[in-house]
């Protein structure tokens, strides 16, 4: 019973979970910033997707990772934009666009590796974002090595989730965005310019979930592979009703999705079954809607186009 | 959420074609950055496609699955219904189908695949009944729902094909199916199997069921307007809740197909997005039995002539995955296509 406890809360499977709960904590932002705007954002499975392959090609070009975050920023953007258009602009349903933009983004990135490097499966290696460590919390026991010595991206996704409350809940403008979500008519009413709004956060969500795609193809992995997001999108998006449409909650869930994540893989190499654990993640939140713990309430106003009078 | 099928007027019946041509146009972009030429790589793809019986038997083949998966969204449509989870439903088929022809060794043929088709029904539409049931006493919404249930079906099932159902050899896969459950080839060597039969059927009887029966008005009725079908005495919960599991049975026969006849065996994760390609032919069919067919046909032959085109010219394959996504968009984007359409008639 000691080794089963051990075993799950070991440091290895706790940096694990961590390292895979930063993809998701990132789309997971990105699903958020749109959704509270009122557009329904299944489209973050293609956009992280899209991001990964940018962040890729972007730095096989240049050699600087960093440059790659950028590309994998401005596409991702792009790529919430067109669903952005599509879904504003000429009122379609936000999950065929949304659809549509995962389907796209499959072949859009295969297509281009078979263009550029003549290969289908996996890009070739590049430069990645290096890890750091943290000077004193990496010489605490047992927390140092699940939080002290992370890529830099884990860190910066954390960072992410504090300064998105911030903007969401304590400025004007996380205010305005909010009721252009809930009651795009009122906010309309006094002021606030519901197109540019939703415009802005699509953009805002897609370059977040851009990140959430780069940390896997140049952070925790150097190489591109196709379908490499593997439904992270998606999970992302469950984090994000699991979490109530709120950052800190979302990355509540993230983590707990990471670890579900972790302790897969761990006990897929001991070769353990280990689907039931694949499938958590994805039970608990249809659980969560069901307001079995505590009813999950999405915006008032998500997926309703909106018309100015 | 809604969708308006009132207004069928001339446009509507053009704006698919525009959409596919649109999409073309624009895949034609990719296929120069590719650095071939547009008209070669669409004359072969149209060839290998329509151009003699050994390529559209491999368009029937190809469309056979998304006939099914395509009446299985646009049913849920009629009824307001998204159904995002057809490639879930689809797999608790197959794995239904593949119990049923490995388990029952010594039924006859005309027993034996009836069976593993019912069963596939069944399982396909008990699965869409959770979010159906989630959707009409709890108001959660389709969509969130049957995506989950679409990764739980991926797990289960591989679940499955990788432990108790695993067939000993060393890929992830079951054993062959017996012969008493393999569906009849009706054009060897092509694997157009008695399945387009039962597709064309299923199109009838999903025409027959919404248009000429009380149960189809019903769905119908809720799909327009929830409310107001509530107010005139309809029992909108019910009818949720039948729609989604007689589209969950349409998608669950989608991996009948599959398993009975395509692969004779459950290969995990096998489907090669056919659910998700459903939402894409029922868009561009309009949710109308029949043009579910004649999207689903468009559909199989981009598949089809996908290959070939990949092999002979310079274009990789996945030009046919971005046109197919492309025609979404803009099937999705019809105001623009229809707001082309008017200027023109205006001008």
């Amino acid at each position: 019973m000691m080794d089963v406890f051990a075993f799950l809360f070991s440091t290895t499977v706790l940096a694990a979970a961590v390292r895979m709960a930063t993809p998701l904590i990132f789309a997971s932002l990105g699903g958020l910033f749109s959704e509270r705007a009122g557009i329904i954002n299944i489209a973050l499975e293609g956009i992280m997707l899209t991001g990964a392959f940018s962040a890729m090609l972007v730095t096989s070009f240049v050699g600087n990772p960093w440059v790659g975050l950028v590309g994998a920023v401005i596409t991702g953007a792009m790529m919430a934009l067109i669903h952005a258009v599509v879904c504003i602009r000429y009122h379609a349903n936000h999950v065929v666009s949304g659809t549509a933009i995962n389907i796209f983004a499959g072949g859009l990135t295969v297509f281009l590796l078979r263009l550029v490097f003549n290969v289908a499966g996996t890009s070739p290696a590049v430069a990645r974002i290096p890890a750091v460590r943290l000077p004193l919390v990496a010489d605490i026991p047992w927390i140092g090595p699940v939080l002290g010595q992370q890529n830099i991206m884990v860190y910066v996704a954390v960072a992410l989730v504090f300064v998105s409350w911030f903007v969401l809940f304590k400025t004007v403008w996380g205010l305005r965005l909010r009721s252009v979500g809930e009651h795009p008519k009122a906010a309309d009413t006094v002021g606030v310019n519901v197109f540019v709004m939703r415009y802005t956060a699509l953009a805002l969500s897609g370059a977040l979930a851009g990140l959430g795609g780069a940390y896997l193809s140049i952070a925790h992995l150097s190489r591109f592979g196709d379908q490499m997001t593997a439904g992270r999108g998606f999970i992302a998006l469950a984090a994000m009703i699991f979490g109530k449409w709120n950052p800190i909650g979302a990355m509540g869930a993230a983590l707990f999705f990471g670890y579900a994540d972790a302790l897969q893989m761990r006990l897929q190499e001991v070769g353990i079954p280990s689907q039931f654990v694949s499938m958590l993640p994805y039970v608990l939140t249809m659980v969560a809607l069901a307001g079995f713990i505590g009813r999950a309430t999405p915006p008032k106003a998500l997926g309703k186009p909106y018309t100015k009078e | 959420m809604k969708f308006d099928f009132k207004t069928l007027d001339y446009t509507a019946i053009a704006a698919p074609f525009i959409s596919v041509v649109l999409a073309l146009l624009v895949g034609s972009l990719f296929i120069l950055l590719a650095g071939s030429n547009p008209w070669e790589a669409y004359r072969v793809l149209f060839t290998e496609s329509f151009g003699s019986m050994d390529a559209f038997a491999l368009t029937l083949q190809r469309a056979t699955p998304l006939v099914f998966t395509g009446l299985a969204v646009a049913f849920a449509f009629r009824c307001g219904l998204f159904n995002i989870g057809a490639e879930g439903q689809l797999y608790m088929g197959g794995l239904a189908a593949v119990w049923v022809g490995l388990t029952f060794t010594t039924l006859p043929s005309y027993i034996h695949i009836p069976f593993a088709i019912l069963a596939a029904a069944v399982l396909g539409g008990l699965w869409a009944a959770i979010p159906g049931i989630l959707k009409a006493k709890l108001g959660v919404h389709e969509v969130i729902n049957t995506i989950m249930l679409n990764f739980i079906a991926f797990y289960l099932t591989d679940f499955f094909v990788i432990g108790p159902l695993h067939g000993g050899r060393a890929g992830p896969e079951t054993a062959r199916i017996v012969e008493s459950a393999r569906l009849t080839r009706l054009m060897p060597p092509s694997r157009v199997t008695t399945a387009l039969y039962i597709a064309l059927i299923a199109a009838v009887v999903v025409y027959i069921i919404l248009f000429r029966t009380k149960l189809g008005y019903e769905i119908r009725a809720v799909g327009l307007n929830a409310a107001a079908a509530q107010y005139g005495g309809i029992n909108v919960a019910k009818n949720i809740v039948l729609a989604m599991m007689i589209s969950g049975g349409l998608a669950g026969l989608a991996g009948a197909e599959q398993i009975l006849g395509l692969h004779t065996r459950f290969i995990q994760r096998f489907s090669p997005d056919l659910g998700f390609m459903g939402i894409a032919v029922a868009l561009l069919g309009r949710s109308h039995p029949f043009g579910v067919i004649l999207a689903a046909i468009l559909f199989g032959a981009l598949n089809a002539g996908g290959a070939a085109m990949d092999r002979l010219t310079d274009v990789p394959r996945e030009l046919i995955v971005i046109i197919q996504a492309l025609i979404i968009f803009f099937v999705a984007a019809d105001q623009l296509v229809r707001r082309f359409l008017k200027r023109r008639r205006a001008a």
